[in-house]
C-alpha cells in the first residue's frame, strides 16, 4: 500500500522530498565505490579530476604481486577454516538454545552473540592475552582462532532462525519410525537447514575475508590480504589497491548474485510442492 | 522428545569451546587491567594503579571524550541520512522496493578498510574533491583541512554506518501493519500526523537498534582515526592500539579495553530494555 493513494498534492510533495533524500544518500553510499573503480583505470595515480590516461596498467602490476597473491591465499585459508569452526560450533550452538535447558543459557546466548556487537578491538585483544598466556606464537592459526569464534554469532543465528521455521513434526516422525538421534540429525534435521547454513558460510567467509580489526592483533608473520593493503596504506598508496578492490567487489557481487539465484530456485520449488500437494 | 545425551552433544562442545576463548578472554583483559609493567615486563601484581591514571590523566579523559563525540555525530548524521531512506523504501519505493533495499545493502560488500581509503583519495590535497573544486574554479588552491581532521573521521564512519542504521528500520517499519495507517487515515488524521503517531512510534525500536550499532561501533573504531583522522582526529582505540604496541603498557591497555567493554555492555542492556519497551505487539 502506498500513502499518496489516499492523500493529496501535499503528501506528493512529501514523496518528492523522500526520493530527492534518498538519491543523495544513494549517491553518498556509492561515491566512494565508483572513485575506487573508476581510479584503478587512472594512469595518473590514486586522484586528480578529471582521470585521465586510462589504463590496465594497475591490474597488469596487480597480477605480478607475489605478495598481494599470497595474502588473497592466506585470507581464502583462514577464511574457509573459520566457516568450518563457526559453523561446526554454531549448529549445535543454535541446536542446544533451540532445544535444551542448562543453566546459564541466557549469558550463553548473549555471550556467543558480543562479539557481532562489540568492537573488533575488544575481542582481538583478549584473544591475543589469551594466546599470549598459553604461550602460543601468532601466526595464521590464531587469526583463524579469533575469527572462528567471533563468527559462531553469525551462524548460530542464522540456523537458530532457520530452526523456528522448520517442521518439528518431521523430526518426530523420524524419531518415532525407529531412526537414531543420529541419523536423524543427517537426514532430517541438516538437510532442513541447508539454505540458513549456506547463507551463513556466505556471510562468515565474506565477514572474514574483509576482516581487520581482530586480525591486527592476532597476525604473525603471514599477511591476510586486509592487513596487507593495511600496511601498503601506510607506505604510499598507488592504484592497484584500487583495481585489487574493484576484483574483490567483482567476486563480492558475483557470491550475491548467485545467492539470491540459489534462494530464489528454492523458493520456486517449495512453491511447486505446495501446489501440488494442494492437487493431490 | 530430545535426550539428554542428545541435548549434551548439542549443548557443551559450543559452550566449552565459547567459555574458553569467548569467555576467559574477556575475563583475562579484566584481571590484565590489575596487574603492573615493571622493568619492561608485565608483572602480576595486583593493584588499582591502572585505573588511578586513567581518572588522573587528562589525555585518557579527553580522548574519550572525543571519541564518544564523534560516535554521537556518527549516530545523529546516519540516523539523519537512514531514516527518511528506510520510511521512504518501506512507505514510497513501490515496485523498485527490492531492488532499492539491495542497494542500501551491497556497499557493505566493499571492504571496510577499501571504503575507507577511498574517501582518503576523495579528501586528500592532491584528492578528487580538491582537484574537481579546482578544475571547475571553485577554488584556487587546495582545502587542507578535508583530510586528517575529526571531520574525515565522522563522514567515512558516517558512510560505513549508515547501511546499519537503515536495516533495522527498514525491518520496523515493513512490520508496521498497513492497517493500522489505513485506519488513521480513515479516521480523518492527515499524513504528517498518522506518521508521528503510528508511523514513527512503531519504528522506534529498530531506530534503537540501528543507531546502537552505529554508535557502539564507531566509538572502538581505531582503522578510520589512524588512515584519515590526523593528530586532532585520534580515539580512545588508537590509544589502546599504541599501549599494546610501542609504548607496551597491556595492563593499562587492558583496563580501558575493559572500560570500552563495560561502556558498550551497559549501553546493550539500556537499548534492549527500550526497544522491549517500544515494541508493538
Amino acid at each position: 500500500m502506498e500513502l499518496l493513494v489516499s492523500a493529496g498534492a501535499g503528501a506528493v510533495q512529501k514523496s518528492r522530498w523522500l526520493a530527492m533524500h534518498a538519491a543523495a544518500v544513494y549517491a553518498f553510499l556509492y561515491l566512494p565505490i565508483v572513485t575506487l573503480i573508476v581510479y584503478s583505470f587512472n594512469g595518473a595515480g590514486v586522484g586528480g579530476f578529471p582521470p585521465r590516461d586510462l589504463t590496465l596498467h594497475w591490474y597488469r602490476i596487480l597480477l605480478q604481486d607475489d605478495a598481494i597473491w599470497v595474502s588473497v591465499q592466506n585470507s581464502l585459508i583462514v577464511a574457509v577454516a573459520a566457516v568450518g569452526i563457526a559453523l561446526g560450533f554454531g549448529i549445535p550452538a543454535a541446536l542446544a538454545l533451540d532445544r535444551a535447558d542448562f543453566p546459564g543459557k541466557a549469558v550463553f546466548r548473549r555471550l556467543v552473540l558480543l562479539p557481532l556487537i562489540l568492537p573488533g578491538i575488544i575481542t582481538g585483544l583478549s584473544i591475543l592475552m589469551l594466546v599470549n598466556v598459553a604461550r602460543v606464537k601468532l601466526s595464521l592459526a590464531t587469526i583463524i582462532l579469533g575469527h572462528g569464534t567471533a563468527l559462531i554469532s553469525v551462524a548460530t543465528t542464522e540456523v537458530f532462525a532457520g530452526l523456528q521455521k522448520l517442521d518439528r513434526a518431521q523430526e518426530e516422525a523420524s524419531l518415532d519410525l525407529g531412526a537414531s538421534y543420529w541419523q536423524t540429525f543427517w537426514r532430517v534435521t541438516l538437510p532442513n537447514l541447508k539454505l540458513p547454513m549456506i547463507g551463513a558460510a556466505l556471510l562468515i567467509f565474506t565477514l572474514s575475508m574483509d576482516e581487520i580489526a581482530v586480525s591486527f592483533f592476532l597476525i604473525g608473520r603471514d599477511n591476510t590480504l586486509p592487513l596487507e593493503i593495511w600496511g601498503r596504506l601506510r607506505r604510499g598508496i598507488t592504484p592497484e589497491i584500487n583495481a585489487i578492490s574493484t576484483v574483490l567487489f567483482v567476486f563480492s557481487l558475483l557470491a550475491i548474485v548467485g545467492w539470491y539465484r540459489l534462494r530464489a530456485g528454492s523458493e520456486v520449488r517449495r512453491e511447486v510442492a505446495a501446489q501440488l500437494v494442494e492437487t493431490v | 522428545m530430545f535426550s539428554r545425551a542428545y541435548k549434551a552433544a548439542v549443548t557443551i562442545p559450543p559452550l566449552a569451546w565459547v567459555t574458553l576463548f569467548l569467555l576467559a578472554p574477556y575475563l583475562l583483559m579484566f584481571c590484565y587491567s590489575f596487574w603492573a609493567v615493571a622493568s619492561g615486563n608485565v608483572v602480576h601484581q595486583w593493584n588499582l594503579g591502572n585505573y588511578h591514571d586513567l581518572l588522573a590523566k587528562d589525555v585518557y579523559r579527553d580522548t574519550l571524550l572525543r571519541s564518544l563525540w564523534i560516535a554521537t555525530r556518527v549516530t545523529i548524521f546516519a540516523l539523519l541520512l537512514g531514516y527518511p531512506l528506510a520510511y521512504f523504501l518501506s512507505f514510497y519505493a513501490g515496485a523498485r522496493k527490492d531492488l532499492l533495499y539491495q542497494l542500501v545493502i551491497i556497499p557493505l560488500w566493499v571492504s571496510y578498510l577499501v571504503r575507507a581509503y577511498a574517501w582518503k583519495t576523495i579528501l586528500g590535497t592532491d584528492g578528487v574533491l580538491n582537484t574537481l573544486l579546482q578544475f571547475f574554479h571553485i577554488t584556487r588552491h587546495p582545502v587542507d583541512s578535508l583530510l586528517y581532521s575529526p571531520f574525515a573521521v565522522v563522514l567515512t564512519l558516517t558512510h560505513i554506518y549508515t547501511p546499519f542504521v537503515v536495516l533495522p528500520i527498514y525491518a520496523a517499519m515493513e512490520h508496521v501493519p498497513r492497517n493500522l495507517v489505513e485506519a488513521s487515515q480513515d479516521l480523518g488524521a492527515s499524513p504528517t500526523q498518522t506518521f508521528w503517531r503510528v508511523i514513527f512510534p512503531l519504528s522506534a525500536p529498530g531506530m534503537v537498534a540501528g543507531a546502537t550499532f552505529a554508535f557502539v561501533l564507531s566509538l572502538g573504531d581505531f582503522l578510520a582515526p589512524q588512515l584519515l583522522g590526523g593528530p586532532s582526529g585520534i580515539m580512545i582505540s588508537n590509544i589502546v592500539v599504541s599501549l599494546f604496541g610501542a609504548a607496551y603498557n597491556w595492563p593499562l591497555g587492558a583496563a580501558i579495553s575493559f572500560c570500552i567493554l563495560l561502556l558498550v555492555v551497559s549501553l546493550l542492556a539500556l537499548a534492549e530494555r527500550l526497544e522491549k519497551k517500544w515494541s508493538y505487539s
